[in-house]
């Protein structure tokens, strides 16, 4: 009798194997407070450390968006887009967003390699938490963004309700992002280096302190191009639903739905392909 | 002697044929070959592999609990990683009857927060819901004795009474299969008596318990059976009093402990 039948024979099963997608993301899904309690706690960890604890989350984006209005502001001269000060917060806070999902999912598995290495649960855990993490600083960005918007006398509308479907897609979004970083990084260390210069790149060509119709006005392909970009469209639409003088259409709601629905399944499915490899490769 | 008043011995865990290799990244030469010369510009960025277990292979039956001893880097922790669905094995396989559990939740634990925050967050890593971890919170640092300090941050601890904690938290629920990596070194003489109480319950409980360590005292007080490891591969497998006796022969120490 081969061992494998001998252990058949008494009820035992084999040990790290990668489990099907649907159990796995149901299994994950069972384990949700994990990585919900852990974000939380971890928050709450960082911000003990400073003396203005919490408020950092409110500030360090207000600081970052200020400096941006100032200098853009000033080299950008006449060529500001329309009431600029509400068009750059909301870039600001948006890519905030996206910007630390990326880099710390990218950070969420081989942070974590001594917990890897110590407990089993589903991984996809820990970029669930790096994300999660992010939400919890986004949430006073946005209630900053509104009060932003009502210091700047934005008038207020039944289309501010569309910056919910905007930010839960954004989640979405950034949640694919997070997985499939986190993976990445696991192959390829070296990923981690580049990943300033990703995030920085993008946030040049997203539109975050000019308008894209102004600077790719006279050049249609390029313009269409860059109405592609997820970063730029989850943006533009929160633009489109806030600030006076923009406005979102049906094709950018498209478009972002596909890039939420499509990094999201994708994320997922990439992130379980390699499941059972995390505990190794360093 | 594990057999009891069974006539047929039911298997709990089966490592067959397991091998663990990791493939890291090294500069420089090896160091069991002759040097090929070339200098310090010579080296390459290669990829080198590190056999750390070599075709193991064991049957641990129910009610058993097994010591693991061996010297540092003998591949102790690589196998009980392994055995813990922790590590990719790169052949062979591991079956068990359920999944067996690391004592190894200090990873997830925060310096910054309460104890008793840290309990909730050891639980929820090791697959308990909410409302268990918040019925047993009490028992668990009444083991840990840290009643008066649970409520502050855990880097105000001791490292020994963090390490109680860890221990606590761990053990709070039966384990069918539990693996100890050294960790009960650590903690007062009255906390390790504790400790070890409670793992020659868990394994009463018809629980198997692998315990690493480097104390003959400890393996021979709670370990009905002993597995030698050394360089990767099992050298020995019996019961306690003579592997540790052979192991104690090989490594020149005359006194236990």
């Amino acid at each position: 009798m081969s061992v494998a039948d001998y252990a058949k024979q008494h009820g035992l099963k084999k040990v790290g194997a990668r489990e099907p997608l649907l159990s796995y993301v149901k299994h994950a899904w069972q384990r949700k407070d994990f990585a919900y309690v852990m974000a939380l706690f971890t928050n709450q960890a960082n911000n003990s450390k400073n003396r203005l604890g919490r408020w950092w989350i409110v500030l360090l984006p207000t600081l970052q968006a200020a400096v941006y209005g100032l200098i853009f502001g000033v080299l950008l001269g006449g060529s500001r887009p329309d009431n600029f000060v509400p068009y750059l917060f909301t870039g600001v806070f948006l890519f905030s967003f996206l910007q630390g999902a990326f880099a710390s999912g990218a950070t969420s598995v081989t942070g974590n390699i001594g917990l890897v290495r110590s407990l089993s649960f589903p991984r996809i855990l820990l970029p669930t938490n790096a994300v999660i993490q992010q939400i919890f600083s986004l949430l006073p960005q946005l209630a900053l963004l509104i009060i932003t918007m009502l210091l700047f006398r934005m008038p207020v509308t039944f289309n501010w309700l569309f910056l919910i479907p905007d930010v839960l897609l954004m989640v979405m979004f950034g949640f694919g992002l997070a997985t499939i970083s986190a993976r990445l990084t696991v192959h390829v260390q070296d990923l981690n280096k580049l990943i300033p210069f990703i995030t920085r790149i993008t946030f040049y060509v997203s539109g975050i302190f000019f308008s894209m119709d102004k600077v790719l006005g006279d050049y249609p392909l390029a313009l269409q191009i860059a109405n592609l970009n997820p970063v730029y469209i989850y943006i533009s639409l929160a633009r489109g639903a806030m600030v006076e003088g923009y406005s979102m259409d049906a094709s950018m709601w498209i478009s972002a739905v596909v890039w939420a629905f499509s990094f999201l399944l994708i994320g997922i499915w990439f992130f379980w392909k390699a499941e059972e490899r995390y505990g190794r490769e360093i | 002697m594990a057999a009891k008043s069974k006539p047929e011995l039911k298997p709990v865990v089966i490592v067959d044929n397991v091998n663990v290799v990791y493939k890291v990244f090294a500069s420089g030469r090896k160091a069991t070959r002759g040097s090929a010369g070339g200098g310090i510009f010579a080296r390459k960025l290669q990829l080198r592999e590190v056999h750390a277990v070599k075709g193991v292979s064991f049957t641990i039956y129910e009610g058993e609990s097994v010591g693991i001893i061996g010297s540092n880097g003998s591949g102790k922790s690589s196998l009980m990683t392994a055995i813990a669905g922790l590590n990719p094995i790169a052949s062979g396989a591991i079956y068990a009857s359920a999944r067996p559990m690391l004592l190894g939740v200090g990873a997830v634990l925060l310096p910054a927060i309460s104890g008793l925050k840290n309990i909730l967050l050891g639980g929820l890593a090791m697959g308990y819901t909410r409302k268990e971890i918040n019925a047993s919170a009490d028992a668990i640092t009444k083991f840990a004795g840290l009643e008066e300090f649970i409520d502050l941050p855990m880097k105000t601890y001791s490292s020994g009474m963090s390490a109680r904690l860890r221990f606590s938290i761990a053990a709070s629920r039966d384990h069918d299969i539990l693996i100890i990596d050294e960790a009960l070194a650590v903690g007062d003489q009255e906390f390790r008596n504790r400790s070890e109480a409670r793992m020659r319950e868990m394994r009463d409980r018809a629980g198997t318990v692998f315990l690493v360590s480097h104390s003959m005292k400890s393996i021979l007080d709670t370990c009905t059976r002993v597995i030698w490891i050394e360089k990767g591969e099992l050298i020995m497998d019996g019961k306690p009093e003579k592997v540790v006796k052979a192991y104690n022969k090989h490594t020149g120490s005359k006194t236990i402990d």
